[in-house]
């Protein structure tokens, strides 16, 4: 906050750090033609782009000296093997490791409160609060689970036996999976790039984390932070964009966990297939919520609004992409959120310090795109006011837009909220069910009757019952899509589980061998098996003493 | 052979699967398949299909790979009749949300992990099992409350017609189909957009099958092979170690399995007692002639008969032959086949046999075997035979497979608490016993809250008072809130 205020308190290792960010972006953003529209590094508050301007010729040397150090193919394999001969001396399997590792994680997070706000506040003007709720202690509650529970998790889950391996004892035993690739997200950049590391961990892999270029100054921080606070010889940070990640994704990993856009997904799952790596999609998708009108309005409007404004400014994979209330319904709510909106945001909600801003210029523009469009744009009933400079919309809610809108055709992920009107509450199902599978969907009401049938006919990752993002919070819900909205789960003992093969072994002794399995199969044999595997008590007798007769 | 199965002259392409996907997604949209009833029917279906045709699957299976009744019986009909069993025992189990507990931070609320269909999926089975790798795939499809389309092996076309045939009798055909064929029909399936996949077979498909898979975003099971090993130690009763190996090895399909011991690993003193006790042990079980014995499956067809005497027939492999070897390709048979001390960089050891041939490779000290094994790709099952504790216990942390067995080979499948699936190269995801539900369920996550119990610190605008009672709430020190309290107020 400190350094959006004043610039000038700036410190120059910082300058640096925001600066070696810039470096990836334009790079990453050189080699994509669509966006040489836009020259200007757009994806920085007015302080960092005053850093570029003043340091052009700081710049372009650095660009020299990173194209020279691109991080190739070559190198990429380089890593992968030096991970891999790490990972085959076994320390990552140690319990002491893993809990050193978590341990050093959770100190970290103590240790570097600030820099972390910081570089939230520097990539997306998070708020502290928000920062710190949903962030920082989110990532602390997750490490210290995993160090509570691993004892538990990794010991082998002991099964029964059937009658057929008599006797013999079995057990499940979870093991690493290997050299696992995390790819994370720009919105919560922290939280996202680390609770799965703490899993990966807690499982006793050998990681590469690949935070988002989308983040730089989180991206950078997370580079620095882990090779000063973990295991270097196992956890590694590789900055980048396009071109770094294409080069990971060519190599062999044990498993891929993905964090981010359908459209990338695909390609991650793609590579993954070449090298049959199992990979985990954490996608988004359009989370409806459902707003029945027998509610506590007050407080399912600020529940609304913690969900989408106050989540990123919606820029949140699980934030809600559009409400479906009824016709009569619709005016009460939306001069609910209104009243609301006003009291978390004030009058004038652009300048409000309690709401992020949209990450970058790119999608801004796309946001701007989707309120523009003819046929949406005269559909707002709130808001609506932006400022291009400052990357800012204001919080807006649109009314009965109409289903073939864009707006209604993508996932919004900003601060746009469409309320579609429908005659009956239950018309919402089918409306919900005609598009892919979201992430999340939400339902308020006081209806019991309701609420079974949203349980029962809505396909979504999770759901949540007169709330919002709450389930997230969850370690004994696993979390992930359904779909078009990813696969795989992660969150509490989920997360160990993503990054753990549960290898099944089965004891025996060398006692009660039935020569019955073996060869050659006589006639009798075969009525013995029949017998025993049907428990036909008569016949298995029959089948002995015919048996014995022999 | 293949395709020859295919009565109707009609092969899928690619707008058919399409309308045979829409069709059965309308099916599933209409909710049929999600109620208890219907899951339920359908496995005693299957289960009423499998006693009344026992004797026409067995006959399949014979013509298919000449595969032993008992054989047939064991390991296909029994082990699918107790798969839809146990679903039918378990079922409502399976399907009733699993209650979790919640955390303060969203107190009060109840929360709760709900299993739901996935939609309408696709089994692609594989010839070397094929009513069971057929059928029990679906049991869970089924249980899991799914609509599902098999596509069997044409490799085994009898089983598949017939497969096709009884399906088509027994089960319900608006959710429920076969699709039979080879390449090209296949192809037009993999086309469509899934709910899941699930493939049994090789890595080669597999990669085919997740990359289209990729194209939906549809996640898959892959049930793939590799070469499994077993490591005899000493000091263990050879007479037992050697009829369980094989078992699993020639009374498996004549290694024609997935899970068949595919290479022995075994000091070098021990080596030429295992040889003589496999000697005298293969004897009592298959004869003087083994290729004149009922008791083996034949090589499945004459690719894979050729396939395997190319194996064999490499220069530096022919004459490490200790026992078999004999072989008739009219008959496509091929003996029991041991091999001692093979390269390790022969045909043989770089490729999954799948076959009736065993090669047992000699090292100083057990302990190296480890290394031998960690060395290749992940198997999907690896065997050790010990009676020391400290060997059994080294192995099972240091060797990495889908699932391991002491002191036998491949009865782990026959126990359904267990998973049963791949890693690596064997493959990704698992299934049997319950593990199958769980492989065709999504795992919804639903949070319960009341409109009770609304905190204001939640909500903008974030006063410095709220930061600091929302530390020390998350930080859980008692004191901190005292003091965030009294200095909001």
């Amino acid at each position: 906050m400190a350094i959006m205020k004043c610039p000038s308190s700036v410190n120059l290792s910082q300058d640096f750090s925001a600066l070696g960010g810039i470096c990836q972006t334009i790079r990453t953003y050189a080699c994509r033609p669509v966006n040489r529209a836009n020259p200007s590094p757009i994806f920085f508050t007015h302080s960092s782009l005053r850093i570029s301007r003043c340091s052009a010729s700081v710049l372009s040397v650095t660009m020299e000296e990173e194209k020279e150090q691109a991080f190739d193919a070559g190198k990429a394999a380089l890593l992968v093997k030096e991970l891999r001969k790490s990972f085959s001396s076994g320390k990552t399997k140690s319990y002491e490791w893993r809990a050193a590792q978590l341990q050093s994680i959770s100190k970290m997070i103590d240790e570097r409160e600030k820099e972390i706000i910081q570089a939230l506040q520097l990539d997306l003007s998070k708020p502290e609060l928000e920062a710190f709720v949903s962030e920082i202690s989110m990532t602390k509650s997750s490490c210290q689970k995993a160090l509570k529970d691993l004892k538990h998790w990794m010991a082998p889950e002991k099964v029964s036996t059937s009658i057929t391996t008599y006797p013999s004892s079995a057990e499940i035993v979870s093991e690493p999976f290997g050299v696992v690739l995390i790819i994370s997200t720009w919105n919560y950049p922290f939280l996202l790039s680390l609770d799965p590391v703490i899993g990966a961990i807690a499982a006793g892999n050998a990681i590469v984390l690949k935070p988002s270029e989308i983040a730089p100054a989180t991206s950078s921080l997370l580079s620095r932070l882990l090779s000063e606070y973990v295991d270097r010889s196992t956890i590694r940070v590789v900055e980048g964009a396009v071109p770094e990640t294409s080069a990971l994704l060519d190599q062999k990993w044990d498993k891929i966990f993905y964090t981010g856009s359908t459209r990338v997904g695909y390609i991650v799952m793609a590579a993954a297939a070449k090298h049959l790596t199992p990979v985990v999609l954490e996608l988004g998708g359009k989370c409806p919520a459902i707003i029945d009108s027998n509610i506590n309005l007050e407080v399912a409007a600020r529940r609304i609004l913690a969900g989408k404004w106050a989540c990123n400014n919606g820029q949140a994979c699980i934030a809600i992409d559009y409400i479906v209330t009824t016709r009569s319904f619709a005016p009460k709510l939306v001069a609910a959120l209104q009243l609301t909106l006003e009291e978390f945001f004030g009058k004038n909600p652009l300048e409000s310090q309690d709401i992020c801003r949209i990450v970058n210029l790119y999608h801004f523009k796309r946001l701007a795109k989707l309120l523009d469009e003819d046929g949406t744009s005269d559909k707002i009933v709130l808001g609506g006011q932006r400022d291009e400079n400052k990357l800012r919309i204001a919080p807006t809610i649109l009314l009965d837009v109409p289903e073939d809108s864009l707006i209604m055709q993508e996932e919004i992920f900003g601060p746009l909220l469409p309320i579609l009107t429908v005659d009956n509450i239950e018309d919402s199902f089918h409306m919900i069910n005609s598009k892919p599978k979201p992430l999340a969907a939400y339902l308020f009401s006081d209806n019991d009757g309701l609420q079974k049938q949203f349980v029962q006919n809505i396909s979504a990752g999770g759901m949540l019952i007169n709330d919002t993002v709450l389930h997230l919070t969850v370690p004994t819900l696993p979390f992930g899509g359904v779909g078009e909205s990813g696969m795989g789960a992660y969150h509490g003992k989920f997360s160990f589980d993503a990054f753990s093969h549960k290898k099944g072994v089965l004891y025996r002794s060398f006692k009660g061998d039935a020569l019955t399995r073996y060869p050659p199969y006589t006639p009798e044999k075969q009525r013995l098996l029949k017998a025993l595997i049907s428990f036909n008590i008569i016949g298995i007798i029959l089948a002995i003493l015919g048996w014995s007769k022999k | 052979m293949a395709g020859a199965a295919r009565e109707d002259g009609k092969p899928i392409d690619s707008k058919a699967a399409l309308s045979l996907v829409a069709e059965l997604r309308g099916a599933f949209a209409s909710g049929t398949t999600r109620s208890y009833q219907w899951r339920e029917s359908q496995l005693r279906g299957l289960l009423r299909m499998t006693d009344d045709h026992e004797q026409d699957i067995a006959a399949a299976l014979r013509s298919d790979l000449g595969k032993p009744e008992l054989e047939s019986i064991l390991y296909e009909v029994a082990m699918l009749r107790n798969s839809c069993k146990l679903a039918l025992k378990e079922l409502h189990h399976w399907m009733m949300p699993e209650k979790v507990k919640t955390s303060l931070t969203t107190f009060p609320s109840s929360a709760e992990i709900v299993s739901e269909p996935l939609g309408v999926v696709l089994i692609i089975s594989a010839w070397n099992y094929p009513y069971l790798l057929s059928l029990d795939p679906v049991v869970g499809a089924i249980a899991a409350g799914n609509a599902v389309v098999l596509k069997p092996s044409e490799i085994a076309p009898a089983t598949s017609a017939l497969l096709a045939k009884l399906l088509g009798e027994y089960m319900d055909n608006s959710s429920i189909r076969v699709v039979e064929g080879a390449v090209a029909e296949t192809t037009a399936l993999l086309e469509q957009k899934w709910d899941k996949i699930f493939y049994t077979g090789n890595g080669k498909v597999g990669r085919i099958v997740m990359a289209a898979a990729a194209k939906h975003l549809t996640p898959v099971v892959l049930e793939l092979g590799g070469k499994s090993p077993v490591v005899v130690d000493s000091g263990v009763n050879l007479q037992i170690a050697c009829r369980r190996i094989i078992v699993g090895k020639w009374g498996c399909n004549n290694g024609q399995a997935c899970i068949s011991p595919d290479y022995i690993i075994t000091t070098k003193d021990l080596a030429p007692k295992l040889v003589d006790v496999f000697k005298s042990e293969l004897e009592t079980f298959y004869g003087k002639n083994p290729l004149e014995s009922k008791d083996l499956s034949r090589i499945v067809n004459s690719n894979h008969f050729t396939r395997l005497t190319k194996l064999l027939d490499e220069d530096k492999v022919s004459n490490k032959v200790v026992y078999g070897g004999e072989r008739d390709p009219t008959k496509l048979q091929i003996a029991p086949t041991i091999l001692l001390d093979v390269p390790r960089d022969s045909l043989i050891m770089n490729e999954e046999i799948f076959g009736p041939l065993l090669p047992i490779l000699t090292v100083d000290k057990l302990e190296e075997s480890y290394h031998i094994i960690n060395s290749g790709s992940k198997p999907l099952a690896a065997y050790i035979f010990t009676n020391d504790k400290k060997v059994k216990e080294h192995f099972v942390k240091n060797v990495s497979a889908g699932g391991l067995v002491v002191n036998d080979t491949t009865i782990h499948l026959a126990v359904h608490t267990l998973p049963f699936g791949g890693v690596g190269e064997s493959g990704m995801g698992a299934y049997h016993g319950k593990f199958s539900f769980d492989a065709f369920s999504h795992k919804k996550a639903v949070l319960y809250r009341s409109f009770m119990g609304d905190a204001a610190i939640r909500y903008p605008p974030y006063t410095d008072g709220k930061l600091r009672l929302m530390k020390a709430l998350l930080g859980g020190s008692i004191l901190g809130i005292l003091r965030a309290i009294f200095g909001r107020s």
